[in-house]
């Protein structure tokens, strides 16, 4: 069952297939896999957001335990760096009395050549419930899932998808914004490269906000506009001026600007990109007043944000990794049960 | 079988009453009192109850709402997971006499899970507990301080509390079944 599931998921990965949740007052999760947001429902999301806040009671206490996930094992293996995606994790384990081990690959078997699903069978062999998984090829959660009995979260995958942190920044956006049905909502910088883009996208209109993208041409994503079954975005509005598109925003998502697009033709100069692109102190004036500045970090201050803006009363770059580790305490606590 | 009435909403509103003018001379008036429901039907009845008790004694008490899913213990036979509720702390509940109020008492489990809870909040100064109804069957050592009614079901029984805040009307109901040893739901 479960891995008939996945294989459909795979081959349709944007495809879009809610999993209704039951009509009865509690709401139950049934979802197996977290691997993209593309086929969550509104309910889902509402489900996980309001977990979230009762995380964050959790959290506030003067000994943050619960022992929701005692005796679950969850193994986070991490193909590539990671700062706050990992520790996270890691943290909203041991809050949940999980044990959690670490890997990633370089010190692992990895370096001597194991194939991803080797590596996934190992794992599940010593008793592996949970596996949240980062790696540079988008879908390589996908075939995780496939081929072990281990509840998979993909914690970022190529330029595909990171559920989790489109998750957090729903919450995030919530709680400074409230509902954010027909929010102006922009996202600025690298889209073209940013797994956050694409998840923060799916989950913002399974909301109903109004989301702008803003990034010079060559930096804009090429499946924009494609019909679904193609593997298309969700509709949003396409503004490569920064300061028009920022015109009444409700809120603005900066995105990390990987320096490597230099060296492959995408932009001229540093200097150029921040020049047009750099959400700061000036630009923000033009959005609505209070409009909070996301930044999914880690953050090239001067460069995609300025760094006044990053550490003043609009930034909430702090909340974002603090409601990062609620947020997946809730989706593991909420998986828990999932079969 | 047809299900039966317990309790109209009649009955309800005068054990309602009653539990709380218990709860007041138990505790010689309100001090330091806290009621805490458990998750579903235990909050609108904890808010029931404080607004009788702020009627004898014209003191207005605070109430928390407790969601146990971080503790219980019976998640392999429920099969899945449910949204959290978020509690609605009225404070610190150290050095507090807290009364936990749920609708029925039955193996005693969730009790036990909210105690985990409660405990791993703060240390009040003491706990007790107040139930709707109490039907048996209990599986860990716990036993309720104030009673709405006691009544005795068969395992495989369904009680139904019905009340207006979650329900539309105020109702106590039992749907006898003839499963011999079915598990049910606290």
């Amino acid at each position: 069952m479960a891995s008939s599931r996945t294989s459909e998921a795979r081959a349709g990965a944007q495809q879009v297939t809610e999993v209704p949740l039951t009509p009865n007052e509690e709401r139950v999760w049934r979802r197996r896999h977290v691997l993209d947001l593309d086929d969550f429902s509104a309910d889902e999301i509402e489900v996980v957001l309001e977990t979230t806040a009762a995380m964050k009671e959790v959290l506030a206490r003067d000994v943050p335990r619960a022992p929701a996930l005692r005796g679950t094992t969850i193994v986070t293996l991490f193909y590539e760096a990671s700062t706050r995606t990992r520790a996270s994790f890691e943290l909203a384990g041991k809050v949940l009395g999980a044990d959690v081990i670490n890997l990633t690959s370089s010190g692992s078997s990895v370096e001597k050549g194991e194939s991803l699903i080797d590596t996934v069978r190992t794992l599940q062999a010593i008793g592996a419930q949970v596996l949240v998984m980062r790696h540079a090829m988008s879908g390589a959660p996908y075939l995780a899932a496939e081929h072990c009995d281990a509840k998979v979260i993909n914690a970022g995958d190529g330029w595909h998808a990171h559920p989790t942190q489109g998750l957090l920044d729903l919450y995030t956006l919530r709680s400074r914004v409230g509902d954010l049905r027909g929010r102006r909502i922009v996202i600025v910088g690298d889209v073209a490269h940013s797994r956050v883009a694409r998840s923060d996208i799916w989950g913002l209109s399974k909301l109903g906000a109004e989301i702008v993208v803003c990034a010079p041409p060559t930096l804009l994503p090429a499946e924009l506009g494609k019909p679904r079954e193609d593997g298309g975005l969700p509709d949003v509005t396409v503004e490569t001026d920064l300061d028009k598109a920022i015109c009444g925003a409700d809120a603005v998502m900066t995105l990390r600007l990987q320096q490597e697009r230099m060296a492959g033709g995408q932009l001229p100069s540093l200097r150029e990109y921040s020049r047009l692109y750099q959400v700061n102190e000036a630009r923000m004036a033009k959005a609505n007043p209070g409009a909070p500045v996301l930044h999914p970090g880690p953050m090239n201050e001067g460069v995609e944000i300025s760094a006044a803006l990053a550490h003043g009363a609009a930034s909430m770059i702090e909340e974002q990794v603090q409601n990062g580790v609620a947020v997946r305490m809730a989706l593991l606590y909420l998986m828990r049960g999932s079969k | 079988m047809p299900e039966r009435v317990l309790m109209t909403s009649e009955d309800l509103r005068r054990a309602i009453t009653r539990i709380a003018h218990e709860i007041v001379e138990a505790h010689k008036g309100t001090r330091d009192l806290v009621l805490l429901g458990m998750h579903t039907r235990g909050v609108p009845l904890a808010h029931r109850l404080a607004r009788a008790i702020e009627q004898i004694e014209g003191e207005a008490i605070p109430v928390g709402a407790l969601d146990i899913g971080l503790y219980r213990d019976d998640l392999s036979t429920r099969g899945a997971s449910v949204q959290l509720a978020p509690g609605e702390l009225p404070q610190d509940v150290s050095d507090r006499r807290v009364v936990l109020v749920d609708d029925v008492l039955f193996t005693g489990r969730s009790v036990r899970a909210a105690l985990d809870a409660i405990i791993d909040i703060g240390r009040p100064q003491r706990i007790q507990l107040a139930v709707l109804i109490d039907r048996g069957h209990r599986e860990v050592p716990i036993r309720p301080d104030y009673v709405g009614k006691n009544v005795p079901t068969a395992r495989g029984d369904d009680i139904r509390v019905r009340l207006e805040e979650t329900d539309g009307r105020d109702e106590v109901a039992i749907m006898p079944q003839d499963v011999p040893d079915g598990r049910q739901e606290e």
